[in-house]
């Protein structure tokens, strides 16, 4: 297997406003590579809930994105307060964010749901007070 | 129908990507919560809501969306502007509430049925 392309990404944790330009560059760049458009719309939404969620709950984190051959692998880590209860914070509509962060049309529960919706498989690991790492592999379409 | 039709039967502004006004829409959205779009949608070409900040923007780059129309004559700002342009996203506003801006939309045609499985 050759190496995957990889993009490395900061994600500031600072500004909800600006969060998500990580996932716009990453499906520009999925765009000049040329896959296909529900390749690169999966992946893109995949990363762009993981980006939101890491802006709301964690200040932010780190964002790599390898593109193997047959594969993309997202893999987002955050230092975040870490999930207490998985299960409960995979149902859809299960939501700790703020009511700031629902005036703008996120923290309904649908984050996590949703990145593991868009995504072939998905592996959280997490630590309370420790921080969180969100694996999601994407198969090539 | 078009951008422009679509303009035109809810009597709306154009922000930017003129353009794109030629552009075919077949099928739109009405919605305020952008989790749910992101969860839903399939393939709208149109993102009708009364959201106005620029997540909603990329929200709709990521679902691939060709035009947004913000509701109840709510004004993007610029920054909201310059990111939809960037992306080549028509922005429209309407002095409609969302309701009947979709009413209007859906009965001239334009369903919420995405044309693509």
């Amino acid at each position: 297997m050759s190496e995957p392309l990889v993009f490395h990404f900061d994600i500031d944790g600072e500004d909800f406003i600006s969060a998500g330009q990580a996932s716009i560059q990453i499906k520009k760049n999925l765009r000049r590579l040329g896959l296909s458009p529900e390749t690169i719309r999966r992946v893109s939404i995949a990363m762009y809930e993981g980006e939101i969620n890491m802006v709301i709950h964690a200040k932010g984190g780190e964002a790599d994105v390898k593109v193997y051959e047959d594969r993309i692998e997202i893999i987002l880590a955050d230092k975040g307060p870490g999930i207490k209860n998985i299960d409960e914070a995979m149902q859809e509509g299960f939501s700790t964010a703020s009511d700031t962060i629902r005036s703008l049309g996120f923290g309904a529960g649908m984050g996590l749901p949703n990145m593991k919706r868009y995504s072939d498989s998905m592996d959280i690991d997490t630590t309370v007070g420790v921080g969180t790492t969100v694996t999601m592999v994407i198969k090539i379409q | 129908m078009k951008v422009k039709d679509l303009k035109e039967l809810l009597d709306a502004e154009v922000f930017c990507c003129e353009d794109n006004l030629e552009r075919q829409v077949d099928s739109a959205c009405g919605c305020d919560l952008m989790s749910d779009v992101l969860a839903y949608v399939k393939d709208q070409g149109a993102l009708l809501t009364g959201l106005v900040n620029p997540q909603v923007v990329r929200t709709a780059v990521m679902m691939d969306m060709i035009c947004i129309v913000f509701v109840r004559s709510k004004e993007p700002t610029e920054d909201i502007v310059a990111l939809a342009r960037d992306n080549g996203i028509v922005v429209l506003n309407t002095s409609k509430r969302l309701y009947e801006a979709c009413g209007i939309l859906y009965s001239n045609g334009l369903t919420g049925k995405a044309t693509k499985s």
